[in-house]
């Protein structure tokens, strides 16, 4: 772990909805930022795998039965994956504003999902070099500050393989098993 | 008192009575009203412009209660058109400095009222190359799009900010090869609409049956025309619309209204009426417009708007119907309730635009002369209806349930214009051919009686950016 600077959250600012944060915060000392975004990407990316592995790579790789699809609605598909995951990051986003996440790479399909800001361009590159460890920053960005956090963004199964090395939008076709592919970026507002 | 001081106090007085009366005029409304607008506003809000609370919901207050008003009328359709800019997607901070050049997480941010020298298409009241602000290195990842203007990423039939269900990429890679016009051309939902359920109401065939008290029962005609209708086949008796959910003679009589309004029509026909009143038609109808609001101990009263008028449009209109006030009725006969004349012909009796007047004779015209003449098959007519009140299954989000539905909100497909690709024009033409036609303000003029004028590269950029793309991936496999 690099740029470790951690603080105090007080129980009263962390979002409630995530079972976890409950626990954590019943012991009244408060949760270390850090701590905070830990949490919420295990939920977060053990959701991802889950849906990426028990449904897109079951229903559309093994069964057969159905495709999955970047135009879900037209196409009469599964979101895809990556889709998946926004659509909650944009929910989360109408419904709070004590954290915020994305998906982002250095090798967007999508090039708005691009890293912009110094922390994530730094997160992202630290993450792809250094397998399994995890990026922690501060930054302000609009006038407020925020403690940031990067996770590693793994190819878990081989539809994530398969279709970003064949996407026509895709800047790299080389990507394997188990790669990092990008990152998710957590941020919350510190107070 | 001395003149002076009398001249004082008259000109106090006078101050507080004209101050008064504006003051008034602006929070309670009445007919003041019109001369404190503060500029023309857009085509889309002018019906309900003196309606000022419907926006202004609350005299003081900051920027979130403009906005809430924007979403209070606009969410559901933005959500429906799969928005591609939401504003959801702006709050994550790491946009923070793209929102200090354009705050994309307010509507007036971009649509500013009451600006006419700013105003362009859409209602849009930035200079229009706002594209640029974002996407400036567009030209690195698609080569075709170097050294175009931005001007033009939404004003030439490329892109909109908002809807592009029918111009993305993937959409227009699919229906590149479409001809211009298909070889079984019909509007699925008129040749197949879905089986609707029974009505479980027994018919009524006989004028005996007409529940009407004996001084409302009017001419012969009314009653011949309503046992013709659907509403009589469906079981609606008289009271159903006139004095809805009473049952003894009695009852009726005390309760019967002599021309009830849309919001009867609603009681059976609610996506209809929902629909009417978010389009120009039926606005100043919509549930909270007021022209005036109570206030101020009882002098001032809620007055609702006037229903819409003609001599109120904007759009070139006739004079004989100026003052015809527009309801339910209006269109469809208040005891036919026949669907027919809403179709072309109540159209015509007001619009008289080059556009409305070209439809006469038109390829689209013949094509409707001739299904309604049973030369034709079903779906294959194209009314003003067809295109303008277009059919759409709408869904219940809750149960999946489709119902069939007319959209009475005549705007719903000119917001932009190729909303009309999906929903109606690709049941019978082509996507390039469609999106050309909308693009060119000739072939509108026309009523497409002409071949579209001009030529939309978008779907040309597409094939050969697939092409370069494919042999790319040849050369990599072969390598």
């Amino acid at each position: 772990m690099m740029k470790m600077k951690s603080k105090w959250v007080t129980a009263g600012t962390v979002f409630s909805t995530v079972a976890l944060f409950g626990a954590a915060a019943a012991t009244g000392k408060g949760v270390a930022y850090k701590d905070v975004t830990d949490m919420l990407h295990a939920v977060m990316d053990s959701d991802r795998t889950v849906y990426t592995r028990k449904v897109v790579q079951r229903l559309v790789k093994k069964d057969k039965v159905i495709k999955a699809s970047e135009y879900h609605d037209d196409d009469k598909a599964l979101p895809l994956p990556a889709q998946m995951f926004r659509f909650g990051s944009e929910m989360v986003a109408e419904r709070t504003d004590k954290f915020t996440y994305s998906l982002l790479s250095l090798w967007p399909i999508n090039k708005q999902n691009t890293p912009r800001t110094e922390v994530e361009i730094e997160g992202l590159k630290y993450v792809a070099e250094n397998k399994g460890k995890n990026f922690y920053g501060e930054e302000t960005l609009g006038g407020k500050d925020y403690f940031t956090a990067v996770y590693a963004d793994v190819a878990v199964a081989k539809v994530c393989v398969s279709c970003h090395n064949e996407h026509k939008d895709t800047p790299k076709t080389d990507f394997k098993l188990k790669d990092v592919m990008g990152g998710v970026v957590i941020r919350i507002p510190k107070t | 008192m001395g003149k002076s001081a009398k001249l004082w106090l008259l000109w106090a007085v006078s101050a507080l009575v004209f101050g008064g009366v504006i003051a008034a005029g602006m929070v309670y409304g009445g007919p003041g009203r019109p001369h404190l607008l503060i500029g023309k506003t857009t085509s889309g809000h002018h019906q309900i412009e003196l309606s000022c609370e419907t926006c202004h919901t609350e005299a003081f207050g900051g920027k979130e209660i403009l906005q809430n008003a924007c979403v209070g009328c606009h969410a559901a359709e933005l959500k429906a058109a799969n928005d591609s800019h939401p504003i959801k997607k702006f709050r994550d901070p790491r946009n923070a400095s793209r929102l200090e050049k354009l705050d994309a997480t307010q509507c007036v941010a971009c649509h500013t009222e009451h600006k006419p020298e700013v105003t362009h298409a859409m209602g849009v009241t930035l200079p229009n190359d706002y594209c640029a602000l974002c996407h400036q290195d567009v030209g690195e990842n698609r080569p075709s799009h170097k050294n175009l203007s931005f001007e033009t990423c939404a004003s030439a039939g490329c892109h909109n900010f908002h809807d592009n269900r029918a111009l993305y990429e993937d959409f227009l890679e699919k229906h590149a090869e479409a001809p211009d016009h298909k070889l079984k051309a019909y509007l699925e939902l008129v040749a197949n609409p879905p089986e609707k359920e029974p009505s479980e109401a027994e018919p009524i065939t006989v004028a005996d049956k007409a529940d009407a008290p004996s001084d409302k029962r009017g001419e012969h005609s009314v009653t011949s025309e309503w046992l013709a209708s659907g509403h009589a086949k469906g079981g609606v008796n008289c009271s159903g619309c006139h004095a809805p959910e009473q049952e003894t003679p009695e009852a009726i009589q005390a309760a019967w209204v002599d021309k009830p309004d849309h919001k009867v029509c609603a009681t059976c026909h609610s996506q209809e009426v929902k629909t009417f009143t978010e389009g120009k038609h039926g606005m100043r109808l919509a549930e909270g417009v007021k022209s005036q609001v109570a206030g101020f101990f009882g002098v001032f009263k809620d007055k609702p708007l006037s229903p819409m008028k003609p001599s109120l449009a904007r759009l070139e209109m006739s004079p004989k119907v100026a003052e015809h006030e527009i309801g339910c009725a209006t269109c469809h006969g208040a005891h036919d309730a026949n669907t027919q004349p809403a179709k072309v012909e109540s159209c015509q009796s007001c619009h008289t635009d080059e556009h409305s007047k070209a439809y006469t004779g038109s390829p689209h015209h013949k094509l409707f002369e001739a299904e309604q003449s049973g030369k034709g098959e079903k779906g294959t007519g194209v009314s003003c209806a067809t295109c303008h009140l277009p059919r759409f299954l709408h869904l219940d989000e809750e149960t999946y349930d489709e119902t069939l539905v007319v959209n009475h909100n005549q705007n719903f497909n000119l917001r932009p214009n190729e909303k009309m690709i999906r929903s109606v024009c690709m049941d019978c033409h082509g996507l390039g051919f469609s999106i050309n036609a909308l693009a060119d303000p000739e072939a509108i003029k026309s009523n497409f009686s002409k071949r579209p004028s001009v030529h939309i590269e978008s779907i040309d950029w597409v094939t050969k950016r697939l092409k370069a793309r494919e042999a790319a991936k040849k050369r990599r496999d072969q390598q």
